[in-house]
């Protein structure tokens, strides 16, 4: 702790930091553009000028930049200071010269971070009246707007696209004045974070393209905290909802999760929410008749009431609720309940549970995983299923530039330095992968290696780690080396983490890597050092994969279990909620078990080929329209809360199971279901903490969902009916469908908006961290349900599968492979059909060329589909994008065989065009 | 002691005429004042919108006579037509023109102050009953007014009684026929003007039922016909403190002989009664502390000192 | 003693001399059925929306309106067209909620929102007095006659390019290292 003195008012500030961050983290104003909580500074726009005197005797002092400042003992500034103001606003002035009076027709007003420095700054009116300069825009694909005119050349759209994302297609072009942030040309921005940038930038150069095509002011949303359903990572999200849809989606900032960045699948996907495809009223058919008849919602109740009688089978989902999967659960009873994975999945995930129990293993947050040192990434392409994963372990990779900086005895907000000095220093990142990943940019090590030989070589460094982990003693002297390399790195490393997932679906996987995480353990204990944490996670690849394995934990049935006691027929009728069994099963299984003829109950959002099957179709809410709670991959429960009523007739899958009396609804809420779980079940216990109490101030008096500004509330219905209807009711939780009640400010938990005094942006958020980039104040995050056994386990013992001839494993896209977000127009412009990939050796084998056609064969499905070929991909092995069109299973679980297809150009150029969405940098040029 | 009453007949005449000049009052009052503000004032309903006094009428018998159910039935019912009664009975003793009047009674001034201080009942009662924080506090308010204006009321008086020798108001006014009390009196008439502002709660000493602080103190929550009648009561109280002030200081009656007496004291009266509502139209409320103070630390110790001035007149004109 | 007498009673009375003399002044109430009152320019009565002087709608749909509006009676939703240029997609105003305090106009940046001297808005069905864009739109500048709020904005649209708005340069040729 150091002190420094404030305008003559003393602080207790953090002397590694500079004084912009700590002057922030004190509550103080004081303006900035370039400088950013995770980028550090540069000093470029030198608004964050202060005074700073010698000693107290100095009355003279000098003007410095607030962020190239250390916040040393002892230090004197003043930001009142009169010199230091007036620099302040002729900087503005300066950098508000050419800035074109846009505000009216910018997405960004009224949470613009120019706007309020230029208010802080004090710069009222214009005194240039030379001409300004202007610049073209570029079309930036279907996510982000680009006004070029408007930018004040801050850089951190550069910094945080390049330095901190390791995008490649955004630069800073031209020079002096002219300086131009955009692409060598017109076109899709290509990184999966690249929607940041309309929050990164601090005025409305790089805006939210989906936003803007139903644009509503940051005023006007009615948000409430959420958390991202798009895959297992748990980020939490805010977004907001004006006349009854979802207008956009923005990061709301988590200490340990997403911190300030989601990824462009969580942001741009909330349009899948009043997509076409979404089912709007239930249907029930009579019989085997095509026709529909559509139902109200307390009729769709009474039909699924008096339909659930005798022996009811359910099939829970990953990707609904906690309360979803519960309601199922209680009301066909646990020994009907089955899980709603694929029959792979549910293996890995049993031992995913296991290992996240096991002692002296940790499963890192996202923040754990940025400070690791080294990191040894297994087959999962964690940028397409947990992409926000991926941006921390591209973060970890510069530890070893952190490491650097201490010795140079560089602060480490000195970003330019740092990375001046680092070069192309980065501490290990060892990826395993059967293809080349968007991470092999900063990987020290890429392997690629099909999952068997992964599965071979991570035994081998188990064995290298604590010889007691396996009896190997076959394994190649090719591995042994590699063994040896990488075994040394873990056994090096100050905080390994070892990262992997399910989309193999292969348990042995799981199995083999909570080994290495074991014998890590046993190495550390063996040699007396002191216990180092040893992190090991399994990406998730969808929002509650984590709390349905946990709810299955000990006698959970499988899916397969399900269809087979469907198939048989000895069942009244089947309930699944939320699931698209078509993705989880192969066709085939499917069919046998629908033949059965047993009526199937289907509680779904979207439309899609399996629930066009269903005899009742009911409804139910997305993760914006109910209260949830969502479990992510480390075993963190975290609550949603309802952004906004949904239509009549669509209710929470809770709401339906629930056996309650209709006029009592409060019985079904989300909290209640909570509650008891966590009473009945003590693995659950600390789920009662999970939201803020509803006592005291919070019971009597809510928090608002609305901004104090929301406008137009006796004008946005009334041309229906003039005549304003009763606000709705949330009895439900402790927010309130209104502007009115108490800003529970403090607790930053049931904040979704962050809003202070001259503070309109996103960048208020420093207002509610106890200091920047710090905890929130008071903020819950979430509870950890994973407690660690007493006693550490014994290594696990799996079999490895024979070497096949051909190895296929699935390919998985951030824009696609989410069945929900999908939906989404700007995603759908970003998404590709089925494909197949494999290397050239292989391709010429089979005399296949670049993008051309392939026909893929099993015992029960064919399909014909073009072919990418790649030079980063293991051999003897292809890869295969379902789309969640192409039977998945079929061709996974099969023997397939192979054959080209003759094709015409145009489908090669129909192709190509699908592959240059897909960006892939190792796709081989050559045309045979 | 003499205690006549007039012929039934009389007495109708007398309820009626007071009566319908108490209803004349709303539309004179909204007349006067809008001469005085610069507006028009009702002049739509009839000639000069005279009969917007019959629209009142009629909207005020029709309207829906509600109790509110949080409230004190019987003594919310009760309350108003007390405030009338009393008004009503103080006129029997106001002597109109010689011959004209209800009562000649030996104790009319005494009979008047009882009647003063039973109106008081009135507004506390409808305060109290309507079980509502501001009719509760207007109805505070008014007990502490009228409770400490009838005193000064009654001291102020006593200079007169003392001069004329006699609590009859018909033997006061013609005590007057050499000369009006208000040159002997004139503080006496001060005070008593003063006083019977505030007892008749008129502005600008309307604090029981202050619009601006407590919505409209002791009668927020009456409607119908029984907030007319505290609406009556109101006026009735003005003409009565006027004729008071007519018969009191003003010689009654008394008056040069082209007119016939009771003209000149229907003058007299309507004179005071515009004084009442020009009052209305320029003078700003006070405070309630600033009533109060003003009320016992001002008007009590002058008027003790009139009525001892007046005592010491007296005694030296009989020569003691 | 005389002091406090002439400021207390005295001032009274010179209050309530000054109030009888207006009864001899000229009335100020205008009998308006009968009489058609003269209605200041400035008068804040009917509200429109405006169109620019090249004939195009001037609201842009920034909601600055609505956000003033003290009793949140203006709802509306940004559109855009191919060019770029913003417009609402419906523009409503529940007049039955107006206050006619002319914050709207106040907060406006592109003069596009005005009140006008009209006042005769009364309906006997509450619902009409929900006004769309449709009826609220004039087709004529209203009050400001020459402010055209894309000349000077920096967003090209329609007929304006990039450069073309008031004091901007042409845009910059990024191949050029030029000064």
């Amino acid at each position: 702790m150091a002190k420094i003195s404030v305008d003559g008012i003393e602080y207790e500030v953090d002397p590694d930091n500079n004084l912009l961050q700590e002057c922030l983290s004190q509550g103080l104003d004081l303006p900035y553009f370039c400088w950013h909580p995770c980028m550090g500074s540069v000093g470029a726009c030198r608004q964050c000028a202060v005074k700073q005197y010698r000693n107290a005797e100095d009355k003279n002092g000098t003007i410095v930049m607030a962020c190239m400042t250390p916040a040393s003992d002892g230090s004197i500034i003043s930001i009142k200071d009169h010199q230091a103001t007036d620099f302040r606003s002729h900087v503005i002035e300066s950098l508000m010269i050419s800035h074109p009076h846009d505000c009216p027709v910018c997405e960004e007003g009224g949470e613009c971070h120019l706007q309020d420095m230029t208010q802080m700054s004090g710069h009222n009116y214009r005194r240039y009246d030379f001409k300004k300069v202007t610049h073209r825009n570029q079309n930036l694909g279907p996510f982000i707007g680009h006004e070029m005119n408007r930018c004040i050349a801050c850089y951190r759209c550069v910094r945080f696209y390049n330095d901190y994302a390791g995008g490649e297609d955004l630069a800073a072009l031209g020079s002096h004045h002219h300086v131009y942030f955009g692409r060598h040309e017109e076109g899709t921005l290509e990184n999966e974070f690249s929607g940041n940038l309309a929050e990164v930038c601090p005025t409305g150069v790089f805006t939210d393209k989906t936003f803007s095509a139903h644009y509503t002011r940051k005023w006007d949303l009615q948000t409430a905290p959420s958390v991202c359903a798009g895959c297992g990572v748990g980020c939490n999200t805010a977004p907001g909802e004006r006349y009854g849809t979802v207008r956009r989606v923005v990061n709301r900032y988590h200490h340990d999760i997403n911190g300030y960045f989601i990824c462009d699948r969580g942001r741009f996907g909330y349009d899948a929410n009043s997509s076409d495809q979404r089912i709007e009223v239930a249907r029930f058919r009579h019989g085997q008749e095509s026709q529909f008849n559509t139902l109200s919602a307390l009729e769709a109740k009474r039909q699924l009431n008096a339909m659930i009688g005798g022996d009811v089978i359910g099939i829970g989902s990953p990707r609904a609720s906690l309360e979803s999967n519960i309601a199922l659960r209680d009301r066909v009873g646990v020994q009907n309940f089955y899980a709603g994975f694929s029959d792979g999945q549910f293996n890995c995930l049993q031992e995913v549970t296991k290992s996240l129990r096991e002692t002296g293993l940790v499963c890192p947050s996202i923040r754990d995983i940025e400070q690791s040192d080294c990191i040894l990434l297994v087959d999962e392409d964690i940028t397409n299923t947990s992409a926000r994963l991926a941006l921390a372990v591209r973060q970890a990779s510069r530890s070893a530039a952190t490491e650097l900086a201490k010795e140079a005895r560089i602060p480490l907000w000195q970003d330019a330095a740092v990375r001046e000095l680092a070069q192309n220093t980065r501490s290990p990142l060892i990826i395993l992968s059967p293809q080349g990943t968007r991470l092999d940019d900063v990987a020290s090590e890429l392997h690629l290696l099909r999952l068997t030989e992964q599965l071979h070589l991570l035994q081998a460094i188990a064995h290298v780690i604590d010889p007691q982990a396996n009896d190997l003693d076959d394994y190649s002297e090719a591995n042994s080396s590699l063994a040896n390399n990488i075994a040394e790195q873990l056994c090096r490393a100050q905080r390994p983490c070892l990262v992997s997932g399910i989309s193999a679906e292969s348990p042995a996987l799981v199995k083999a890597c909570t080994n290495i995480g074991k014998a890590l353990r046993a190495h550390h204990s063996k040699n007396a050092e002191s216990p180092r944490p040893i992190g090991l996670c399994f990406a998730m690849p969808e929002a509650n994969s984590m709390g349905l394995a946990l709810l299955l934990e000990s006698g959970g049935k499988s899916l397969g279990a399900a269809l087979q006691r469907l198939a048989q027929g000895n069942v009244d009728a089947a309930i699944v909620m939320e699931n698209d069994l078509s993705l989880r099963v192969s066709a085939v299984a499917l069919e046998e078990a629908l033949a059965g003829q047993t009526p199937l109950l289907v509680l779904d959002q979207q439309h899609n080929s399996f629930n066009a099957k269903a005899q009742l179709l009911l409804p139910t809410a997305s993760v914006f329209e109910q209260h949830g709670t969502w479990v992510n991959y480390e075993g963190r429960a975290q609550s949603s809360y309802q952004v906004f009523r949904p239509s009549e007739g669509i209710l929470p899958a809770y709401e339906y199971l629930s056996i309650t009396d209709p006029v009592q609804q409060c019985l079904v809420s989300s909290e209640l279901i909570i509650q008891e779980l966590a009473r009945s079940d003590s693995r659950f216990n600390s789920l009662t903490d999970l939201r803020p109490p509803r006592t005291g101030i919070s019971a009597s008096m809510k928090s608002p969902r609305q901004s104090h500004r929301y406008s137009g509330r006796t004008a946005m219905y009334a041309q229906a009916h003039v005549h304003e209807a009763q606000q709705e009711q949330d009895r439900a939780s402790s927010l309130a469908f209104s502007m009115e009640g108490v800003m529970l400010q403090k607790d930053a938990s049931l904040m979704a908006s962050p809003w202070a005094p001259a503070w309109n942006s996103n960048q208020a958020i420093s207002k509610f961290q106890e200091e920047v980039n710090g905890e929130l104040k008071q903020g819950s995050k979430g509870v950890l349900l994973c407690s660690r056994q007493s006693n550490a386990s014994p290594y696990e013992r799996f079999d490895i599968d024979s070497e096949q001839k051909l190895a296929c494993f699935a390919i998985a896209h951030l824009f696609g492979s989410d069945e929900i977000s999908a939906q989404a127009p700007a995603i759908q412009a970003r998404c590709v059909g089925p494909y197949v990939c494999m290397g050239q050796s292989l391709a010429n084998a089979l005399g296949i060329r670049q993008h051309g056609l392939v026909q893929l064969e099993t015992a029960t499905v064919r399909v014909q589909l073009p072919v990418i070929i790649r030079s980063k991909i293991a051999q003897n092995c292809i890869g295969i994008y379902c789309a969640n069109e192409v039977d998945k299973y079929a061709l996974l679980n099969g023997k397939v065989a192979l054959q080209a297809v003759s094709e015409h150009e145009s489908h090669i150029a129909s192709s190509r065009a699908m592959f240059d969405l897909l960006l892939i940098k190792d796709a081989l040029r050559g045309e045979a | 002691m003499r205690f006549e009453v007039g012929s039934a007949l009389s007495i109708g005449a007398i309820l009626f005429t007071v009566i319908i000049v108490a209803a004349m009052l709303i539309w004179v009052e909204r007349r006067l004042l809008g001469l005085w503000q610069e507006r028009l004032g009702p002049n739509r309903v009839g000639p000069f919108g005279l009969l917007q006094v019959v629209a009142d009428m009629i909207k005020i018998f029709t309207k829906e006579d509600w109790v509110p159910p949080f409230a004190d039935k019987f003594s919310f019912i009760l309350a108003p037509p007390i405030i009338m009664v009393v008004i009503l009975l103080s006129f029997s003793v106001i002597p109109f023109a010689p011959g004209v009047g209800v009562i000649d009674s030996d104790i009319g001034v005494l009979f008047v102050l009882a009647m003063a201080s039973l109106g008081a009942y009135s507004v506390m009662l409808g305060g109290l009953s309507s079980n509502n924080k501001y009719a509760l506090l207007g109805s505070l308010r008014a007990a502490a007014q009228m409770v400490s204006y009838e005193v000064f009321m009654g001291i102020s008086l006593l200079g007169v009684v003392a001069l004329a020798g006699s609590f009859n108001l018909r033997e006061i006014v013609l005590a007057q026929s050499d000369g009006w009390f208000i040159i002997p009196q004139f503080v006496g008439f001060v005070i008593f003007l003063i006083a019977g502002i505030a007892e008749s709660h008129r502005l600008p000493f309307d604090i029981p039922e202050a619009e601006q602080e407590i919505v409209a103190g002791y009668h927020t929550e009456y409607s119908g016909m029984k907030f007319g009648m505290f609406f009556v009561g109101e006026y009735l109280g003005v003409v009565l403190v006027s004729s008071l002030l007519v018969v009191l200081f003003f010689g009654g009656w008394l008056g040069p002989g082209f007119f016939p007496p009771i003209v000149w004291f229907v003058l007299k009266t309507a004179f005071f009664i515009a004084l009442f509502i020009l009052l209305r139209a320029a003078i700003p409320r006070p405070r309630y502390d600033q009533l109060m103070n003003y009320g016992w630390l001002f008007l009590l110790p002058l008027s003790l000192l009139n009525l001892v001035l007046t005592g010491a007149y007296i005694l030296w004109q009989e020569g003691i | 003693m005389l002091r406090l007498i002439k400021d207390t009673l005295g001032s009274q009375c010179v209050t309530l001399w000054r109030v009888f003399m207006h009864a001899f002044a000229k009335t100020d109430t205008v009998e308006y059925p009968d009489v058609q009152p003269q209605m200041a320019a400035r008068w804040r009565g009917r509200i429109i929306l405006s169109r620019d002087p090249d004939g195009e709608e001037r609201c842009v749909a920034c909601n600055l309106c609505a956000v003033a509006c003290p009793v949140d009676c203006i709802a509306l939703q940004k559109a855009e067209d191919e060019e770029g240029r913003w417009y609402p997609e419906f523009f409503r105003i529940n007049f039955s909620r107006c206050i006619m305090c002319g914050f709207c106009e106040e907060a406006c940046p592109t003069n596009a929102i005005q009140l006008t001297p009209d006042f005769e808005m009364a309906e006997y069905v509450r619902q009409d007095m929900v006004w769309e864009k449709e009826d609220l739109l004039i087709n004529g500048t209203g009050k400001y006659h020459d402010y055209n709020f894309y000349r000077i904005a920096g967003k090209k649209i329609a007929g304006k390019d990039k450069g073309e708005a008031r004091n901007e340069d042409a845009p910059v040729n990024l191949r050029s290292l030029l000064p």
